[in-house]
C-alpha cells in the first residue's frame, strides 16, 4: 500500500519509476517485465548452451571421455527443455512485452499484474528443473535428472522415468500456466488496446505474428498439461493411458505430445517472422512487399500446424491413409512459408540496402532458416523419413530453424531495438565480431550434421561408430566456437545496460517506420498514456 | 496514471503475482514429494509414514488461497472505488473467454484420448487392420470391445450405466444453467430478491450434483470394480468425470463468492464482470458435461 501512497504524491507528468528491488519484483510495467523476460531467457540460453557443450565435449571423439552415458542422456534432455521453454519462448515473450504496446500505441499490456505473474512463475519452474540436474551432477547421477529426451516419450518417462520425473511434470505444469497467461495477455492487448485508427490490417507484422502465436499457445499448452497429467497418473495412480496391458498405448502419448509439439515449433518461429518483417523493410528503405499475404500466410501456417503432428511419427506405424494425410499436409506448409521468403526477398529487390547489424542477422536468418525449411521438406516425405528418422539429419534440421532461425532473429531484434530499450547504440565492433563468428561457427556446427545423419548416425547417443569421427570433431569445434562467440553478446548487452556507447536518437535507423520510433530513446517508463491517433 | 488518461487504467504494482509464483512453487515440490512418498509405482497403496511433502503441499495451498484472497481484495477495492473503466472491463471479458477456450482444449485432449482408445487402440489390440500377429503374439485371448470391461492382461470391471444417476445429474446441470440465467437476468433488471433466490438455487444444484458424483464414485469403486486401475476405460472415466468435477467445484466456489458479493451489494447493472465470468464458466462446464454424458456414459 505504500507504493500506492507514494504514487499519489507525484502524479505529475514526470512519471517517476519505482526504485529498488520492488520495481522488478512487483512490477506492472510492460517494459520492466519485458526486460526481466529477456535477461531470464539469456541466462537460460547460457545454461542450456553449457549443457550443449557438455554434449559436444563428449562427442568430440568416439568412445567415452567426459561424462557417463546416463548423464549424457540427462544433458540432451534438459538442454532441449531449457532451450525450448526457457530460452526461445521467454525471449519472444520478452520482445512481445516490450514492443507490442509500443507498436500499437497502448500504455501497457492489457492485464499488467497477470503479466508479472506469467514472468515470475518461470524462475521457480526452472529452479525445479535445473535443481534436478544439479542434484544429479553433484550426487554422482543419483538421483537422476530427467533422461528421456525433451519429448519425454512413454514408457521411458512413465514406467522407466527416474524419480525426478514427477518434479519435471509439475514444473511443466508451471511453465504451461505461465505461457497460457502470457498468451491471453498478448491476445487481449492486441484486440482491445490498439490506439484509435490502428486497424488490424495496419498493425506491424510483429504484432500480427505474435497474435497468432498467442492463439497457438492458448490452444496447445492445455494439451501438454493433459499429457503430463496422464503421465503422472500412469506413474503413480495405476491408470493405463500409455500401457497396452490395460488397453492403452504408448503411441497415444506421442499423438498427444506432438499435437502440442508441432504448433509449439511455430510458436517459436512465428515471432521471428515478425521480427524479420520489421527489419528488412527498414534497411531496404521500402515497404514490406505483400503485407496482406504475409498476414494470411502466417495464419495459414498456424492453422496447418494443427494437422501435421504425426509427421514426427512416421516410423512408429499408423494406417497408410494417416501417413499420406500427414505427409501432404506437411508439404502444404511450404507454400505459405515460401510466400514469406519470397516477400522478404521481393522487399529487398531494388531497395536502397544497407547492412547494419540487425540487417545482417535478418539476412542470415532468411538464408539459414530457408536451409532448415528445405531439410524439413525432405523429412516430410514419408519414404525417405524412414531413413532420416532419429538421425543427426533431424538434429541438423531443427537446429537450423531454431538456432540460425529463431535465435538469430532474436539477436536481430536485440540489435534493432536495443537503442530503444537502453538509449545507447549497441557496440558495432563487438556486434560485428559476434555476428561473423556466430555465422561461421553455426554452419560449421550444424552443417556437417546433415552428412553424418544421412550416413546413419543416430541422435541422442553418447558414442558413435568410428566412421563418423572426423565430422564430429569439426562439429564440436564449431560448437565451442559458437558458444564462446556468445560471450561477445553478453558484452554488448552489458555495455548497453550500463549506458556505455553512442547516444541513440528517437529514430536511430534511417528507414524505420512505426510508433515505437516516435517515443524517445530510451523509451520513458510510461508511454502512450494518452493514445496516439493513427491516420 | 488514471488522472493523466481519459481512457486507460494501468494498475499499481502489486506483490501478489510474486507471492502466487511462490505458492505454485511450494505446491509443485510438495505435491511431487507427497505423491512419490504416498504411492508406490503402478499401484495405489498409501504409505502413512511421515514425509515433508504433505506439509509443503499444504503450506503451498494455504499460501495460494491467501494470495488469491489478497489479490482479489485489492482488485475489488479498486473496482468499487471506480478505477476500472470500460476498457479494462473489455480486457477482463476477452481474457476470460480465452481462458475458457484453453479449458476447452484441455478437455479436447482428454476426449481425443477417449476416441483414440475406442476407435484405434482397442480394435488394434484385438487384431484389426494389419495387427493380426500383434494380437496373436501378445494377448491372443483379448477381445476388442467398448467399454473395455476386460483388459488385455485380464483385469475386469463393470460398466457405469447412463440412465441412473448420470441422467439425473444431466438434468440437474441443465436446470442449474437455466436458474443461473434467470439470476443473471434478475441482476440486469435489478430484481434483487429474485437474484438472491435463483443464485442460491443454482449453488444448491451445483452442490447436489457434486454429492451425487461422490456417491457415484463410491458405487463405482465398491460395487462395479470400476477404478483408476481398471484399465483404459476406468482411466478415461475418472479422468473425464474427475476433471469435470474439479471444474464444477471451482465453478460452484465462484458462484458462492458471487453470492456473498451480491449480499454485500457489489454488483451493479453495468459493473458485474466477475458475475458474468462465473456464469460463462458455469455454462462451459455444463456443455462439457453434455458431451461427457453422451460419449462416456451413454454411447
Amino acid at each position: 500500500m505504500t507504493a500506492v501512497a507514494a504514487h499519489h504524491d507525484h502524479h505529475d507528468d514526470h512519471h517517476h519509476a519505482p526504485h529498488g528491488l520492488k520495481r522488478w519484483l512487483f512490477s506492472t510495467n510492460h517494459k520492466d517485465i519485458g526486460t526481466l523476460y529477456l535477461w531470464f531467457s539469456f541466462a537460460m540460453f547460457m545454461v542450456g548452451g553449457f549443457m550443449a557443450l557438455v554434449i559436444r565435449a563428449e562427442l568430440m571423439y568416439p568412445g567415452m571421455q567426459v561424462v557417463d552415458p546416463e548423464f549424457f542422456n540427462q544433458m540432451t534432455t534438459v538442454h532441449g527443455l531449457i532451450m525450448v521453454f526457457g530460452a526461445v519462448m521467454p525471449a519472444t515473450v520478452g520482445l512481445a512485452n516490450w514492443m507490442i504496446p509500443l507498436m500499437i500505441g497502448a500504455p501497457d499490456m492489457a492485464l499488467p499484474r497477470m503479466n508479472n505473474w506469467s514472468f515470475w512463475i518461470l524462475p521457480f519452474a526452472f529452479t525445479i528443473l535445473i535443481g534436478a540436474v544439479l542434484m544429479s551432477a553433484f550426487g554422482d547421477g543419483n538421483p537422476s535428472a530427467p533422461n528421456f529426451g525433451w519429448t519425454f516419450y512413454a514408457p521411458l518417462s512413465t514406467k522407466y522415468g527416474p524419480a525426478s520425473t514427477d518434479l519435471f511434470i509439475l514444473s511443466v505444469h508451471m511453465m504451461g500456466i505461465s505461457s497460457i497467461m502470457g498468451a491471453i495477455n498478448v491476445i487481449v492487448t492486441v484486440l482491445n488496446m490498439r490506439a484509435p485508427g490502428m486497424t488490424m490490417m495496419k498493425m506491424p507484422l510483429f504484432v500480427w505474428t505474435w497474435l497468432i502465436t498467442a492463439f497457438l499457445l492458448v490452444a496447445v499448452m492445455p494439451v501438454l498439461a493433459g499429457a503430463v497429467t496422464m503421465m503422472l497418473t500412469d506413474r503413480h495412480f495405476g491408470t493405463s493411458f500409455f500401457d497396452a496391458a490395460g488397453g492403452g498405448d504408448p503411441v497415444l502419448f506421442q499423438h498427444i505430445f506432438w499435437f502440442f509439439g508441432h504448433p509449439e515449433v511455430y510458436i517459436m518461429i512465428l515471432p521471428s517472422f515478425g521480427i524479420v518483417s520489421a527489419i528488412i523493410p527498414t534497411f531496404a528503405r521500402k515497404h514490406l512487399f505483400g503485407y496482406a499475404s504475409m498476414v494470411y500466410a502466417t495464419a495459414s501456417i498456424a492453422l496447418l500446424s494443427f494437422v501435421v503432428w504425426a509427421h514426427h511419427m512416421f516410423t512408429v506405424g499408423m494406417p497408410l491413409a494417416g501417413t499420406l494425410f500427414f505427409m501432404y499436409m506437411t508439404m502444404l506448409i511450404s507454400v505459405p512459408t515460401g510466400v514469406k521468403v519470397f516477400n522478404w526477398v521481393a522487399t529487398m529487390w531494388r531497395g536502397s540496402l544497407t547492412f547494419e547489424l540487425p540487417m545482417k542477422w535478418a539476412l542470415a536468418f532468411v538464408v539459414l532458416f530457408t536451409c532448415g525449411g528445405l531439410s524439413g521438406l525432405m523429412l516430410a516425405l514419408t519414404p525417405v523419413d524412414f531413413q532420416y528418422h532419429d538421425t543427426y539429419f533431424v538434429v541438423a534440421h531443427f537446429h537450423y530453424v531454431l538456432v540460425s532461425g529463431a535465435i538469430f532473429s532474436i539477436f536481430a531484434a536485440a540489435y534493432y531495438w536495443l537503442p530503444k530499450w537502453s538509449g545507447v547504440m549497441p557496440n558495432t565492433f563487438l556486434g560485428e565480431l559476434h555476428f561473423w563468428n556466430s555465422l561461421l561457427s553455426v554452419n560449421l556446427l550444424f552443417f556437417p550434421m546433415h552428412f553424418v545423419g544421412l550416413a546413419g548416425m543416430p541422435r541422442r547417443y553418447a558414442d558413435y561408430a568410428l566412421q563418423f569421427a572426423d565430422y564430429n570433431w569439426w562439429i564440436s569445434v564449431g560448437a565451442f566456437w559458437f558458444g564462446i562467440s556468445q560471450l561477445l553478446f553478453v558484452a554488448v548487452c552489458v555495455l548497453c545496460a550500463m549506458k556505455k556507447g553512442k547516444k541513440a536518437e528517437a529514430a536511430p535507423w534511417e528507414g524505420a517506420e512505426g510508433l515505437e520510433w516516435t517515443v524517445p530513446s530510451p523509451a520513458p517508463f510510461h508511454t502512450f498514456d494518452t493514445p496516439p491517433v493513427i491516420k | 496514471m488514471a488522472e493523466n488518461s481519459s481512457k486507460y487504467y494501468v494498475p499499481e504494482s502489486s506483490p501478489w503475482p510474486l507471492f502466487g509464483s511462490i505458492g505454485l512453487f511450494l505446491i509443485a515440490i510438495g505435491a511431487a514429494n507427497f505423491i512419490q512418498q504416498s504411492t508406490q509405482f503402478g499401484q495405489n497403496t498409501l504409505r502413512a509414514d511421515g514425509t515433508w511433502g504433505q506439509y509443503v503441499l499444504m503450506a503451498g495451498v494455504l499460501w495460494m488461497i491467501a494470495t488469491m484472497f489478497f489479490w482479489w481484495r485489492d482488485t475489488i477495492k479498486e473496482s468499487l472505488t471506480g478505477l476500472h473503466n470500460e476498457q479494462l472491463s473489455g480486457s477482463y471479458r476477452q481474457g476470460m473467454i480465452w481462458f475458457i477456450f484453453s479449458e476447452v482444449m484441455f478437455f479436447g485432449a482428454l476426449f481425443g484420448a477417449l476416441f483414440y482408445a475406442r476407435w484405434l487402440i482397442i480394435p488394434w489390440l484385438g487384431g484389426a487392420g494389419n495387427n493380426a500377429m500383434t494380437h496373436e503374439l501378445l494377448w491372443p485371448g483379448f477381445q476388442a470391445m467398448w467399454p473395455l470391461t476386460t483388459t488385455p492382461d485380464g483385469r475386469t470391471t463393470q460398466v457405469m450405466g447412463a440412465w441412473g444417476l448420470p441422467a439425473i445429474n444431466t438434468a440437474i446441470l441443465i436446470v442449474s444453467s437455466i436458474t443461473l440465467t434467470i439470476a443473471h437476468h434478475a441482476l440486469i433488471v435489478g430484481e434483487r430478491g429474485r437474484l438472491i433466490l435463483f443464485q442460491g438455487i443454482t449453488i444448491l444444484l451445483g452442490l447436489f450434483f457434486l454429492s451425487l458424483q461422490v456417491y457415484e464414485y463410491y458405487h463405482a469403486y465398491h460395487e462395479l470394480g470400476l477404478t483408476l486401475e481398471a484399465g483404459i476405460y476406468g482411466s478415461l472415466f475418472f479422468f473425464l468425470t474427475g476433471f469435470h468435477g474439479i471444474h464444477v467445484t471451482m465453478g460452484t466456489l465462484m458462484l458462492i463468492v458471487c453470492f456473498f458479493r451480491i449480499l454485500k451489494g457489489h454488483f451493479t447493472k453495468e459493473n458485474h464482470f466477475v458475475y458474468e465470468a462465473s456464469a460463462w464458466y458455469w455454462h462451459f462446464v455444463d456443455v462439457v458435461w453434455l458431451f461427457l454424458f453422451v460419449v462416456v456414459y451413454w454411447l
